[in-house]
This record gives structure tokens, sequence and C-alpha cells, in this order.
């Protein structure tokens, strides 16, 4: 009988297996339908939200459970060609490893995102219903197909559909004008990014005209373009990743958008461009070289840190969520940078390793980051504050979301026993190994780059203890906050999925790495050594290094447990209610508790470099003393003003050609049909 | 692994537990003999420890469930990394659940836990002395890293029993890297422990405390947890730094018998007594700093570690 069942399920999974993309497809078709099918009711927050919201959850379970599959058993990459698009320019989809654990990761984070977002949407808040959720399943659609496409033309439809779907979901608040500035400032950086890519492919083709991803494989290329294609890669893709200093726009659109789309984004779309990265930097480009490596991790680990800084100094919960997404991502190209470095010096074991890390660091920092930002979308319909300095102490009125919160902030910190310490501690045993590269200098040099990352994830707990302390504990800095209500419970369920996410990988990080192992193995030719036992990972060898999540979380359970029972069994229970003590100090108001900036001032004061201050300081005799202070980047003073200056002046010098009359105009026209000409003959 | 492995695990456990606090106790007086004071009895701790057991809880009506929580979460951290630190013999059960790195973090988690339950009741020490702990937390971190850097160029491994073993097999090894590297832990050790020059254990002068202020709103059985769980941390910060620099009479895989496991007790209590005796005398000669000078001489103690590393890459290479 159990035999029987077993064979008729391993059948199953086989038939699913061979045909994995159709039924993917079939699913982000699915998608799209949902978003249409709220134009049947447009208006209804009850349809669209709590039912077709739901559905797209179940839609995106489907897709991790065909992703994993495909990632256990069959391997062999799979295609597809869709007759649509232009003519002769079919749609070439594919499904291999790579897109394989990028799927999963999408529809592992987007389950949860989706699920909170059901009971998160009220009525009468920005776009309509029916025009959200269109959005919304759009943008989930087109992320998929990014990952799946397998020509450049696809891969721009969709990358174009995802920058424009994500646009108007972060403008949907469009009556405010901030919002409608920072959607702006998103879109001009989505296309700048997006001009690069495609100029990137134009490379790629190399002068064969085709642009298929499979022809770009078997292209060989000089040092030179190859070189060229991946800057320009960096460039666009580190622009939607939000690389330092492509990231201006993330600080703003981050915070502008509703919270579910602020966990997209962050969680999910920030990993297409990881992916975009990957894709042409270890699949589509046959050759690497060591100086690549080099340039991803100095500009890796200084996004790390610069994102870490800011994100101690920010007053705003999502702008400080979207300065720890810089850091992360910081992080992922960190571990890029490693791998490139040690797989161009032969090093392919321990390329493996950092190549790990990178891809279960953007899994986890999809799982916990968006646990973060729907938490905040919870405080924002409780509270309505976004402002750390108008909160405190929720965790008395708010127990669901703040003990959520508790898990997405220990995740974050890098501790253990939870996931966010698994990718942190790979990543740190690969620089391990940087002292063995063949290089003179850097092997003495790059180990100083492993107490750069200390340093970010210190700075990265110091953060979330800020984040946390100030808008969980302590005493509500506004007296209407302890009206403030829980979460309802599609928000929970979709927060509790997260949470369990991130405990579950803490515990048994194996289960990640049997999903990335097919993909080290594909794109490096060698994985890390996974450990014999199921709950503990040695990655390299178990003399060397090895941690176990699952026996660390039961040991201290453990101990907690029996702690506990001794010391109300051979002590006692008692215990007595009263004031807070604070020193025998009477009078204490919520005031005199660390403010935001308070809590951020070390940070200020250490790395004043970093930043352009403004501080407006009372003086003795002020009746009404205020003080204000105000932080800003350097680089938007250093770089991006000056571009757009410079943007304006050619805009100004072009306008002049714009006389306003015909027979100027017929005169361009026939100048530029007299040129095309002689250029012709 | 054996039944006798775990055994020693045990016996390793309940060991450290036991005599953490007496650390303390031993600390304390070496400190007050060297300042001429007269020293309170060594088993002062266990006194204060069972006095706290059985009062009353007194609890601030604002405290939450992570208020309460947190003693046991810091005690329990801690006694899981005595359970994993290789202070008596290197071949236990629970020893390869965590490397030096891993351990590095699980003191983090201790640390984050405390400085949130400092913030939970929202006093204006709870939050200040959250805040510097953190701070100091950030800055020791990259140097306590350094050092593991330090010990993996030695051996190879981060894993502190293969570093025991290793060190053990080849004893001759001695690199000029390894001085560099333990001065830096000392001042690590020093700053993470809330000793002085960064913090005073013994100061309750609000504005210049750090660790105690975090405390001021425990008292009775959670105050005791705490005050057990921190002296724990010393106890496993000493045996970390044994394993280290001085793994001198650690049971190896090899030596299985009865006789090792004393020879190891008798050895780590000797060590305990020299650095408890060393780490007062350093508390004694020394002023506190304050606190802006606290990134300086963390910077100190990276710079220490990162000097080790390159006369290791340069010299020994």
């Amino acid at each position: 009988m159990l035999l029987s069942a077993n064979h008729w399920i391993s059948g199953l999974a086989e038939t699913l297996a061979v045909n994995d993309l159709h039924f993917i497809l079939l699913l982000v078709a699915a998608w799209m339908m949902l978003g249409f099918a709220g134009f049947l009711r447009p208006h209804s927050v009850r349809f669209v939200a709590r039912m077709l919201f739901p559905a797209g959850a179940l839609l995106c379970l489907g897709v991790a459970l065909l992703a994993g599959l495909f990632l256990a058993s069959g391997q062999v990459p799979q295609l597809v060609i869709l007759p649509l698009g232009l003519p002769d320019l079919p749609f070439h989809i594919r499904l291999d490893v790579l897109s394989g654990f990028f799927l999963l990761l999408l529809g592992v984070a987007g389950a949860g995102i989706s699920t909170f977002a059901a009971g998160y949407f009220r009525s009468g808040e920005g776009t309509a219903p029916a025009l959200l959720g269109l959005e919304y399943h759009f943008f989930l659609a087109s992320m998929a197909m990014v990952i799946l496409a397998d020509d450049a033309y696809l891969f721009m439809v969709a990358w174009e559909t995802m920058a424009l779907s994500s646009y108007f979901l972060v403008t949907s608040h469009h009556r405010i004008p901030e919002i409608r500035r920072a959607g702006f400032l998103y879109l001009i950086m989505a296309h700048v990014g997006a001009v690069c890519i495609l100029l990137c492919f134009g490379v790629l083709q190399g002068g064969s005209w085709q642009f298929t991803f499979d022809a770009m494989r078997s292209a060989h290329f000089a040092p030179f373009w190859a070189t060229t294609a991946f800057l320009l890669a960096l460039l666009g893709f580190g622009a939607k990743a939000g690389l330092v200093p492509m990231h201006v726009w993330l600080p703003e659109a981050h915070p502008a958008a509703p919270s579910p789309v602020s966990a997209m984004m962050s969680g999910l779309m920030l990993k297409t461009a990881i992916y975009g990265m990957l894709r042409v930097s270890f699949d589509l480009l046959s050759i690497r070289f060591w100086q690549w490596g080099v340039l991803l991790l100095v500009l890796g680990l200084f996004s790390a840190l610069f994102g870490a800084v800011f994100a101690a100094v920010q007053t705003d919960m999502k702008r400080l969520l979207a300065y720890s997404s810089i850091e992360n991502v910081g992080l992922i190209f960190t571990g890029i940078g490693l791998a490139i470095l040690f797989e161009t010096s032969n090093m392919h074991l321990f390329a493996a390793l950092a190549l790990t890390a990178a891809l279960v660091h953007s899994f986890n920092h999809a799982l916990f980051k968006s646990l973060l930002f729907l938490t905040t979308g919870s405080v924002l319909h409780a509270t309505k504050q976004r402002s750390l300095g108008k909160l405190g102490g929720l965790i008395r009125h708010m127990p669901w979301v703040a003990s959520l919160a508790l898990i997405g902030t220990l995740s974050i910190a890098g501790l253990p026993p939870l996931n966010g310490f698994v990718s942190e501690w790979l990543l740190l045993q690969s620089f391990l190994f940087t002292p063995q590269l063949p290089h003179a200098f850097l092997n003495m040099l790059i180990p100083l780059g492993a107490a750069a990352l200390a340093l970010t994830v210190a700075l990265s707990a110091y953060v979330m203890v800020k984040f946390y302390g100030v808008i969980f504990l302590g005493q509500p800095r506004e007296p209407s906050l302890v009206n403030a209500h829980d979460a309802n419970w599609l928000e929970r369920l979709g927060l509790i999925w997260l949470a369990a996410g991130c405990i579950l990988i803490g515990a048994l990080p194996q289960l990640v790495l049997r999903a990335v192992a097919p993909v080290t193995g594909k794109l490096l030719g060698d994985t890390v050594r996974s450990s014999s036992t199921f709950w503990s990972i040695a990655p390299i060898a178990q003399q060397q290094a090895s941690y176990s999540g699952l026996i660390l979380l039961a040991g201290i359970l453990s101990v907690v447990a029996v702690t506990f029972v001794c010391v109300r069994v051979l002590a006692h229970g008692r215990i007595r209610r009263t004031n807070t003590w604070d020193c025998g100090y009477p009078w204490q108001t919520s005031r005199m508790q660390d403010t935001a900036e308070g809590f951020g001032q070390p940070i200020r004061h250490m790395f004043g470099t970093f930043f352009r201050m403004e501080r407006n300081l009372p003086s003795a005799s002020d009746t009404t003393p205020r003080y204000r202070i105000y932080i800003e980047d350097r680089l938007w003073r250093a770089v991006y003003l000056p571009i757009a200056r410079g943007v304006q002046m050619l805009a100004d010098g072009i306008g002049f050609l714009q006389g306003g009359r015909l027979s100027i105009y017929l005169l361009y026209s026939f100048l530029t049909l007299l040129g095309l000409l002689v250029f012709v003959l | 692994m054996s039944a006798i492995s775990f055994f020693r695990q045990f016996v390793e456990v309940v060991l450290a537990i036991a005599i953490a606090p007496l650390l303390a106790g031993w600390i304390a007086q070496c400190r007050a003999w060297l300042q001429n004071r007269s020293a309170p009895p060594l088993l002062l701790p266990y006194r204060m420890l069972r006095k706290l057991f059985f009062k009353d809880v007194a609890l601030a009506t604002d405290a939450s469930v992570l208020f309460r929580a947190t003693p046991y979460v810091l005690f329990g951290t801690m006694v899981l990394a005595a359970a994993i630190i290789p202070s008596l013999v290197t071949d236990l059960p629970l020893a390869r659940v965590a490397d030096s790195i891993a351990l590095v973090g699980l003191f983090a988690t201790a640390r984050v836990f405390l400085s949130l339950a400092a913030m939970d009741i929202g006093t204006a020490f709870g939050t200040l002395g959250a805040r510097r702990e953190m701070m100091v937390g950030f800055l020791a971190e990259p140097a306590l890293l350094m050092v593991l850097f330090n010990a993996f160029l030695l051996y190879g491994s981060t894993s502190l029993p293969s570093l025991v073993d290793g060190y053990r097999t080849h004893p001759s090894v001695i690199d000029p890297s390894v001085i560099f590297a333990a001065l830096a832990f000392v001042m690590v050790a020093l700053a993470e422990n809330a000793r002085i020059p960064i913090d005073n254990p013994s100061t309750h002068l609000e504005l210049t405390m750090i660790h105690e202020a975090m405390l001021l709103e425990y008292s009775a059985r959670h105050l005791a947890l705490v005050e057990w769980a921190t002296s724990l941390k010393l106890f496993n910060y000493a045996c970390i730094g044994f394993a280290l620099f001085m793994p001198w009479g650690i049971a190896t895989h090899g030596s299985d018998g009865a006789g090792a496991l004393l020879i190891a007790i008798a050895a780590l209590i000797g060590k305990l007594v020299i650095a408890g005796a060393a780490l007062a005398l350093i508390e004694s000669l020394s002023a506190k700093l304050r606190i802006f000078r606290a990134p300086e001489y963390l910077a100190m103690a990276f710079l220490l570690a990162v000097l080790g590393l390159l006369v290791h890459l340069l010299v020994g290479a």
C-alpha cells in the first residue's frame, strides 16, 4: 500500500519534472489572468484583495514546488519557444538550474507576501483595487519571465514590464508629491540601467546578430569586449540591485511604495538583478578575469558598509530597511566577486563556497527583508506613523507582529541559530581562503575584506537593535499608540510563513544548500561538500569548520527549559508588579528614552565622513529650543546633481533646435534625408 | 560517540556552570588585595546568587515577555557556548556544532537579547546602556574575527578542537603572529566582558556604565541568572583564549582515561587562577577610558590582529 503510494508519487513527480517548464508557464499565465480578473469587480477590495491575492499566493506556492522538483530531480534544461512577440523573433524560454533556484526564491517569498497583501490593502487607499491587482500580478509574472527568458529580446520585454509595473505600484499613492518624485527617480534609474543592459546584450551578440542566449554562450570574445560587456552588465544590474553609487533610488522608492510592494521590490526584484549578473558573468560570458572579481568585491564591501552606516542614522523605518537592503546586496555582490576571484585562480571548490554564500544570502534576504517590510506595513496601518520618533512600545499592543518581527530582526542581524547567520558564516568561511590566492598583494589585502565584512555584519546588528527597540520596545512616544491594533489573520499568516522560513533555514541550512548545489555545480563545476548528516553543514571538511543550527537551537531551547523548571522547582515563581525603578528617579516620560537620532549618534560620530550633515542646535537663550539634524548622502551633491545639471544644460542646448516653425522642421527632415542618402550611397 | 564522551561533555558543562561564579569571586578578591582593600570572601558570588534566587521579583508594570525571557536566553546561550568550547577535552559530542566564528555569533545573540531587554521598559539608562553595548560590540567583533583568522592561518581550521589538536601535534610552531593575536584577543576580551578600560563591572555611576546600566531593572532570580550568565561569559572567553593560545593540559583525541580528565581539570583551574589574577592586575593598573575613546582602543586591538596576520603572511610564508 505504502509502496504503491510511493510509486505513484514518484511517478507524478517525474511527469511534473519532465514538463516543469510548461506548468510554470501556465502558472505565470494564470498570474496575468488573475490580474485581469480584478476588472470583473474593479472597486471591490473584498473581491480583488481577499480572493484574487490568496489565489496568487497559491500560484506562488505552485511555482516554488515545481522549481523545487526541478532542482531535486530533473536538472536537464528545458526549452520552449513561444511564437509570440515580433515576427522572426519568437520568445525563447529556458528553465535551467540557475533559473530554477531563483524561481524557487520567487515562489517561496512571493507566497508569503501575496498572503499578507490579501489582508493589507484597504479601500480608499491610492490606486483602485483592480488596477493594483493587475500591476501586482504583472509584476510577479514579469519577474518570473525575466528569470526564464532565454533571449535578449524577451529578457528586455520582461525587464521593462517589471520596471513599469513596479513603477505604477510605487506611485499608487500618487496624490502625494513626494511619492511622485520618488517614483520618477526610480523610473529614471531603471531606464538608465535598462539601457546599459541593452548595450551589454548588444556587445554579447558579437556581430552575429543572434540574440538568443544560446548564441551568446557559444560566442568568443576578446578580453576587451568581454570586459566591456561585464562592465555594462554591472552598471545595468547594479543600478537595479542598488549597488553604490547607483543606489539613490532605493531609499526613496521603497518607503514610497505600499509595504507589500516594498517587500516585493526589496525581497524579490533586487534578486532578479543578482540573477542577471550571474547569468551574464557566469553563463553567457565564457571567460572571466580576476580583476572583475576585485571590482565586485570592492564595490560590494563598500556598498555593504555604506548601507549599514546609513541605515544606522535613519529615522524613517522603511528608509532604514531600504538602506539595509543596500547592505545586503553588497554582501551578495561580495560573494560573487570572491567567486570570480577564486574561479579565475582555478580554485573551484572555494569559488563554489563563495557563490553558495551569495546564493544562500539572496534566499535569506528574500525571506527576512520581506518579513520586516511587511511588519512595517502592519505598524503603519495600526499607527499611521512611519517615523521612528513617533513609535515605541508596540510589543504590548501588537504581540503577533512584534514577535514575528523579532524573528526577522534576529535573522537580518546575522545571529545564530537563524538563517541570516548561515549565509554570513559561509561568506566568512570563503574569505578565510583568500590568502591562498596566487596574487602577491591581493592575498594580503583581501583578508582585510573579512574585517570589513565582520564590521558590517556587527553594525547591522546595531541597526536592527535600533529598528526593533525603537518601534516595538520602550514607552509609546505618542499617546495615540495605545490604540494600535494587531494585524489581521491574513497578514499574520503571511508573516508566519516568512518567519517560519527564517527559522527552518536557520535550523536546517541543508534545505537551501541542496538547492544551491546544482547551481554551483553547473556554473563552476564544483559544489561544496555537504556534510553526511542532514542537520549540520561542513562546507569544506568536518575538521575545518562545521555548524549545526538545529542542534544549536535545540540546545538553547532545552537549556532554557531546564533552567526554567529548575528555578521554579528549587526556588519559586513569585512576582510583584511595581513601578519602574530607574535608579529611583520618579518622574519618567517617554521622551527620556533614546530617540532614533540618539541611538544612531555614535555611528554619526564615528562615520562622520560618510555624511553631509546640517545641524540646527538651539542656543542657551532659546525659549522654544528645537534640535534638528539633516543628513544627506554626499553622492547626491558630488555625482547626481552635477549630472542632472549637465542633462538640463544639454536639453536647453538641444531645445534651441525646436524653433516652433514648420518650415524649419521641414528643413530638418530634408537634411536628414540628404544625410541618409549620402550614407547609403 | 561513546557513553564516555557524553559523560565528559556532562562533566565539562557542570564544571563550567559551577566554577564560573568562583572565577568572578577570585578576580574580585585579587582586585581587593592589589588595591589594598580587605578582600570579600571567595564564595561571595554564590551567596549572592542564593539570596537573589529566593527573593521576590519586582517587575516593572510595563515589562514585556521579552524582558522576562531574556535572562533565560542569556543563560542558555552561555551554557551552550561552555559546552561547545573545549575547555577540558577536545573530543566532545557538541564540539562540532559551532566553530569559533559561530561562537562569536552566539555571543552576539546574547548581546542583542540583553540590549533589547534593556530597551524594553524604556528608561533613559536602559537605552543608553543598550546603545553603548551594541557600539562596543560592533567594534570588537572585527578584531576578534582577525584573531580567529590568525589562528586559521596557523592550523587551517576555525574549529576550536581542531586548533587544540593542531597545536598539540605540532607544538614546535612558534609564530610571531601568535603574540600579536594574543594581545589583540586580551584587549577584545576585556571590552566584551565589560571590564576596565572599557567598562567598570563594579561601578554604579550612571553616566559611565554600560553593562550595569542594562541590568538596572532586573531583580531577584532574573538578576541572578543574568549575573551568572555574565560570569559564564567571562569563563567562556577565558577558555577560548586558553584553547587558542595555551592549550596545555586539554585532553586530546588520543588520551581517553580518567587520568587525562583529572589533569585537564587541574590545568584548567591553574590557568584560571593565573588568568584571573592577571585580569585583576590589568584592571588595577589601568583607568577607565571615556566612551568615545573606546573606538580607538578597539581599533588598536584590530590593528594588532592585522599586524599578526601580515607578519605571518610575510615571515611565515
